[in-house]
């Protein structure tokens, strides 16, 4: 069972089947946050319906593009045999 | 019956029997031994046990409340896994370096004052660096020396402010410190940020984890830091300064996980992640954060063990380290993939897995106690910690290109250890209340509320989205990262240069000096006393006195020669002048 899963997941001909799959997925997060109550709320935009997922693809996008920044720019990523010498 | 017994015994003095057992029964009492433990810790109760004194100090070996209860419990079922994960291994120096650190870690556990605390914090310096030296390659043994260095530098740190505290108290009994601002409380502060990697002192944790065994590196993601986290929490509750390094921790490890090649070195730096939010519920330091960080350790130590024992198990089998390197072996290794995928949905948060159940505490707590850019800053940590430990890792070592590798699963042992942790995630995600009843305070706190539920959600797939949009930027590169441990690689060599050159130079410059002034001024000096005043005055006044002995000598020969007849006129005439004397004076 798991095998046939996650060789589903892998085989390059289910791309079409995963990509529908995951925007399905993306569609019902996002409408499911407009149904639920906010008693617990404390900060203003917690109380914004679908503020995770906007919170969350911002993050994910800053912190590539910044990481990669300092690495290639800050000089942080050196060749492998920085330290062999 | 006894009232209490300390399972650091169990491990420390049942580590010198592992030696001299062979096979399965070294097998059975390597299991045994953590199973015992974890009897033990289940029937402890709360008290004082275990006080002797030492040279006027009391030592207390079992300071036991609900606090260290709850790190007993996740640091024997930890080494029960480590062991089950490591039964293959016939190094028996490595099973008794682990015995001996789980020991030392329990130690610090129950250790009612300062001086036990330190005895077996270094135990667990000292042990576990042969977790490392026991890879026996030159790169593990160099990162081993600068991993106990290190470690070196924190223990004196530590043992300068227990001894200053002393002096100032009179106490050496473990508990919460004031931040009255004295040289002691910094510099315990200081022994402890360095063992639970706080940067700038973090960089021996991603130096040496990833170059230690397969197995022996799943124990060291368990101890060290965790340890650190419980001190933090006895001895510094509330100490605002860590609250931001906590926050600046757990963003700093993400971002160097996303430049990151090496697969444990990128789980290495999402420790010091994690351990970021429980370094900054410390410094929030009220009840719920407090919670929250005692239990994102509980759950950390397991998820963070099933993680390195995932990767552990691709390296084991495929004997390769980088994602550059690694690829398709979702086709050979399922198994793998979906128990690494729990731990890594576990460290993500996901709804239903520990993570979920005990970061959100962490988070809460930063919200309520009105930190707000707190609370965002660590949810943008968590986005990232999704992003690379749940999609960027198994995506280039189990699918993206295939590298053509066919490793098979890893042995039976490593994959029901594997299964353990996994169960346990996921145990803790469904089942939060079984863990929120061990932590020290009360805990009124519900994670499954809907919006909780639905935004938490919400970050995690939208960041799914974003980095399959940005895929083709993740691509790993085949580069290494420099790090704060850049000051004792290569600054140890800028100190070299300077040595090397400058002073060299300097050197040569004196020495010139030295030469032209001082030795030729000697040399004249030491030739004068050698030809003129040695053979004139020293040598003529021993001359001189041994011709005056010998021309003296020469003289009385002439009486002495032996005839009896000379003697005899001698003595005559001699007793002619006395008697002249006598008569006429």
């Amino acid at each position: 069972m798991i095998k046939s899963l996650v060789d589903f997941i892998g085989n390059p001909d289910n791309v079409g089947k995963l990509k529908k799959i995951g925007y399905l997925m993306l569609v019902a997060t996002f409408l499911s946050d407009f149904f639920v109550h906010r008693e617990h709320a404390i900060d203003f935009w917690d109380k914004i319906p679908g503020w995770g997922a906007f919170y969350g693809f911002v993050s994910c996008v800053v912190i590539i593009l910044v990481s990669k920044f300092i690495g290639h720019q800050g000089g942080v990523m050196k060749r492998e045999d920085y330290y062999d010498d | 019956m006894i009232d209490w017994f300390h399972p650091s015994i169990l491990f420390i003095l049942g580590a010198f029997l592992i030696p001299f057992l062979r096979g399965k029964v070294q097998q059975v009492y390597l299991m045994m031994i953590p199973a015992l433990a974890i009897v033990s810790v289940a029937f402890m109760s709360q008290g004082t046990f275990w006080s002797y004194s030492f040279a006027g100090t009391p030592l207390v070996f079992g300071a036991v409340d609900k606090l260290s209860i709850v790190f007993g419990w996740v640091f024997t079922i930890a080494a029960l896994i480590g062991i089950v994960y490591a039964l293959h291994v016939k190094d028996s120096g490595q099973h008794m370096a682990a015995f001996l650190y789980i020991g030392g870690s329990l130690g610090v556990t129950f250790a009612g004052d300062y001086l036990t605390l330190f005895v077996f914090w270094e135990l667990m310096a000292f042990a576990s660096v042969f977790l490392v030296f026991a890879k026996r390659e030159k790169k593990a043994i160099e990162a081993g020396f600068r991993y106990i260095l290190v470690h070196v530098f924190g223990g004196v740190c530590l043992l300068g402010g227990i001894m200053l505290h002393y002096v100032h108290t009179h106490s050496l009994t473990v508990g919460p410190m004031p931040n009255d601002g004295s040289l002691a409380f910094y510099l315990m502060l200081i022994g402890v940020m360095v063992n639970a990697a706080v940067p700038p002192l973090h960089a021996w944790l991603t130096d040496a984890y990833p170059e230690g065994t397969v197995t022996g590196s799943v124990f060291m993601s368990a101890y060290t830091t965790k340890t650190a986290v419980y001190v933090l929490v006895r001895v510094f509750p509330g100490t605002d300064l860590l609250v931001w390094l906590g926050t600046i921790m757990a963003l700093y490890g993400v971002v160097y996980a996303v430049l990151e090649n090496d697969c444990r070195r990128l789980l290495a730096y999402h420790i010091i992640s994690q351990v970021g939010y429980m370094v900054a519920g410390v410094g929030i330091g009220t009840e719920l954060s407090l919670n929250g960080s005692v239990s994102h350790a509980f759950a950390h130590i397991l998820y963070k063990g099933l993680l390195f024992m995932g990767a552990g198990a691709v390296i084991e089998m495929t004997g390769k380290r980088k994602l550059t390197e690694l690829g398709g072996l979702y086709k050979t290794m399922p198994i793998t993939l979906v128990l690494y995928m729990i731990g890594g949905f576990a460290i993500s948060a996901f709804p239903l897995f520990s993570g979920f159940v005990t970061k959100s505490m962490v988070i809460a707590g930063a919200s309520q106690d009105h930190k707000p850019i707190v609370a965002l800053l660590l949810l943008m940590a968590s986005a990232g910690t999704f992003l690379h430990t749940g999609l960027k890792l198994p995506y280039y070592m189990f699918f993206a290109k295939d590298s053509g590798i066919r490793a098979k699963e890893p042995p039976l042992n490593m994959l029901i250890a594997m299964g353990m942790a996994a169960f346990m995630c996921i145990a803790i995600g469904v089942f939060p209340g079984a863990l929120y009843r061990l932590l020290p305070y009360a805990v009124h706190f519900n994670p499954y509320s809907g919006e909780h539920v639905t935004s938490s959600l919400g970050i995690l797939m939208f960041t799914g989205l974003g980095f399959f949009m940005l895929l083709k930027k993740l691509d790993p590169e085949p580069t290494i990262s420099v790090d704060t441990d850049w000051v004792y690689r290569k600054g140890s060599r800028v100190f070299m240069w300077i040595v090397n050159k400058p002073f060299a130079i300097y050197e040569n410059y004196l020495s010139n000096i030295y030469n032209t002034w001082f030795t030729r001024f000697t040399l004249f000096f030491s030739n004068f006393l050698a030809k003129i005043f040695d053979v004139r005055f020293i040598d003529g006044f021993v001359n001189g006195v041994a011709d005056f002995f010998m021309n003296l000598a020469q003289t009385i020969r002439v009486s002495g020669s032996g005839l009896v007849r000379n003697y005899a006129f001698t003595m005559l005439l001699g007793s002619v002048i006395i008697l002249t004397y006598l008569i006429f004076c």
